[in-house]
């Protein structure tokens, strides 16, 4: 038996997550299709491989600027599938009600749902609803399941990455956790950002209509840029290089890091992917994604190399050079 | 994003780095006294691009990693009794007590909850009046003026169930309690920002009247400090030993007045224990007679016991700088950012936090 208390730190997607998983979870349930631990999981079938994956969503607030619980079931399943290159088929979701949730509320998040769903191009096909006793939850949790097909020819895992490879992002990072946060109003500041959570299968399609051979897609959600750059450096065992000058921040979202002491590479994405691309591909990869409305900002942040492998090096804009860690202890709780 | 701003820093990098380079000399160790310095420096890289006489090492300036275990364990003490909620500032939470934490606490269903600002502390106890709510403030000069504001107000207010439990430690003392034995050899000092936003330069003077030594009162962004550590290296060759200030957008040689009145009407100084260099007299921050009736330690009957620090942890050697983070036989290895033993390992400003979180490249 293990010792200790789940912490919220155990769901902060860092390290401590990582852990939880690979000492609790992968001894009672481990075989070779979940131990991939890719966003979804890959199942072969007679004529053409499934992609599967499933999340649950505790977001607090349930209403944000840029989405609510709702857009965000649909769009962080949706993702997870994309980032397997598949095409979704369908969804489901499960609510689990607390007794006393205003009706109107759920009709709110119900229609960002069919909205979402309609952007992804995306059906709902099943569902689940359970309600509990005043207390036990806190308004509503939600979970998706998702299925999709990965067209022939597209092979992506977080173990593919090759030294050679670009590593090209759609935009600036934190926007996500910097929204809930200002949303959840703890801090006593002001301001609006808008979340970016969006679906994010319309890129991918793009990506792959000027490319098939993409090693790696991975949408950074919980733990950031930096714990998703650490995790393919470590599955693919290559050393990646990203310079802070090309990635992104918001003035704004930089604004609320350094008051608060976050470092921008933590920060939750919810409509933002990084995609490793082989060299000889990279510009028209990158000219694609360019031109798809969730794309318009993507930037070409880094390469892979040989050296340091399991290591991801941050050229600094003063021209040092650091380490990008994964995630350690708990950054911000119900982020998603 | 301010582009044509970001370039331009590596450009003016690049030409700081060029003139410190023709400055360095032999062998030469300035301390960062303010944990906000050594995060700065791991995350910018500057180690990475200083010549190789040049040593940077960390100094006792994290509030979080001086406040001794026993103050801990006291906080744990507190926040276990029924009717208490017990605030705190984040990085507090997961500093180990002898044996158990407040983030440990809490998952056993403790009311701990963490704010950002001392005022929030009011609504709280404006709220939920039948509760006794603690506040377990630790901080510098930098944080003690709004603490004070906020104690001002709660006796305005006649709040009745808020109470202060003050680890509040001050930065001059200390850097004279780390000088006086002589222990650790260190050239000069970039001293801290924020801290010196409220007392000014003065405070600091000691340092070259008494010791011989220089400082530069330095901002927090990369270009600060390489300016900060070349101001040092300027003053070395011309054989001055000043207290000089890099941060003017931010520092006026008299501090901000205002902040220190409000501090001076709430609080006053009295004797307090640092890890890793003990007790240290008047560095710390106590309420003054007509607002001890909020004074946690004397409302609660739960006296103060000294502890000691977790076997095999050298937090405090390397809060005195005599040791660095990889020093410790216990680094990165049975102490980690997710399972701590020592304070340096959890506080984002520790300097063991910064070494396991950015690497050291030198």
């Amino acid at each position: 038996m293990k010792e200790g208390k789940i912490l919220l730190a155990h769901g902060a997607g860092g390290k401590l997550s990582h852990d939880l998983i690979k000492e609790l979870f992968l001894p009672f349930l481990e075989n070779e299709l979940l131990s991939c631990l890719d966003d979804s999981a890959i199942i072969p079938t007679e004529r053409s491989r499934l992609a599967f994956t499933t999340d649950s969503y505790v977001v607090k607030p349930l209403f944000f600027p840029g989405g609510d619980i709702g857009r965000l079931s649909i769009c962080g399943t949706v993702n997870d599938l994309a980032m397997a290159g598949a095409r979704p088929l369908g969804i489901s979701t499960s609510f689990i009600l607390e007794e006393g949730f205003s009706k109107e509320d759920l009709e709110r998040i119900l229609s960002s749902i069919k909205k979402a769903a309609l952007e992804a191009g995306v059906m709902v096909v099943a569902g689940d609803t359970k309600v509990v006793e005043h207390g036990a939850a806190e308004g509503l949790f939600i979970t998706t399941s998702g299925v999709g097909i990965v067209p022939e020819g597209v092979d992506i895992s977080g173990s593919h990455a090759m030294p050679g490879d670009f590593v090209i992002i759609n935009g600036p990072i934190g926007d996500h956790e910097i929204g809930i946060l200002l949303a959840r109003g703890e801090f006593s500041l002001k301001g609006e950002i808008k979340s970016d959570c969006a679906p994010l299968n319309g890129l991918v399609k793009a990506i792959l209509n000027a490319c098939t051979d993409i090693h790696v897609l991975r949408d950074p959600t919980r733990g950031g840029l930096a714990t998703v750059l650490w995790e393919i450096a470590n599955s693919s065992k290559v050393g990646v290089i990203v310079e802070e000058e090309k990635i992104t921040v918001r003035e704004e979202v930089r604004g609320v890091c350094d008051l608060l002491g976050f470092d921008p590479f933590y920060l939750a994405n919810e409509g933002k992917l990084v995609a490793f691309v082989p060299q000889k591909e990279a510009e028209k990869v990158f000219e694609a994604m360019k031109a798809d409305p969730l794309g318009r900002d993507s930037v070409i942040v880094g390469r892979v190399v040989d050296e340091n492998p399991g290591k991801v090096l941050l050229k600094t804009r003063i021209g040092g050079h650091r380490l990008l860690e994964p995630l350690s202890g708990e950054q911000f709780p119900r982020i998603c | 994003m301010n582009k044509s701003k970001r370039i331009d820093e590596g450009n003016i990098a690049s030409i700081i780095l060029r003139e410190i380079s023709g400055l360095a000399d032999g062998q030469i160790r300035f301390m960062e006294v303010c944990g906000t310095h050594t995060v700065s420096i791991f995350r910018s890289g500057i180690r990475s691009l200083l010549p190789e006489g040049i040593e940077l090492i960390s100094g006792p300036g994290c509030p979080v990693c001086v406040t001794p275990v026993g103050e801990i364990d006291r906080a744990i003490a507190l926040a276990q009794l029924k009717d208490v909620t017990l605030l705190t500032f984040g990085d507090l939470m997961s500093v180990p007590g002898t044996s158990s934490s407040l983030n440990q606490e809490r998952a056993m269903g403790r009311d701990i909850r963490v704010i950002t600002s001392p005022l929030d502390s009011l609504e709280i106890a404006l709220k939920e009046k039948k509760r006794r709510i603690v506040f377990f403030a630790v901080g510098f000069e930098t944080t003690s003026p709004a603490i004070a504001a906020a104690v001002k107000e709660a006796k305005r207010k006649r709040i009745d169930n808020l109470f202060l439990l003050s680890s509040q430690r001050l930065i001059p003392p200390a850097i004279r309690a780390l000088l006086s034995p002589r222990k650790v050899k260190i050239d000069g000092f970039i001293l801290p920002g924020h801290v010196s936003v409220i007392i000014g330069r003065t405070p600091y003077s000691f340092i070259a009247s008494e010791f011989s030594l220089m400082g530069v009162i330095t901002g927090f962004e990369a270009l600060d400090i390489l300016k900060g550590i070349y101001m040092l290296l300027c003053q070395k060759k011309e054989g001055r030993s000043e207290i000089e200030i890099q941060y003017t957008r931010a520092v006026k040689e008299e501090g901000n007045q205002l902040a220190l009145k409000a501090m001076e009407e709430v609080f006053e100084p009295v004797g307090a224990r640092w890890r890793g260099l003990g007790m240290i007299l008047e560095s710390g921050l106590t309420l003054r007679e007509e607002f001890k009736e909020m004074d946690a330690s004397l409302v609660f009957d739960i006296p103060y016991e000294d502890k000691k620090d977790p076997p095999g942890c050298i937090c405090g050697k390397i809060l005195q700088g005599l040791k660095s983070p990889p020093d410790c036989p216990l680094f990165d290895k049975r102490c980690t950012p997710e399972n701590p033993v020592g304070p340096c390992m959890v506080s984002s400003e520790g300097s063991c936090a910064a070494f396991r979180k950015y690497g050291a490249f030198r």
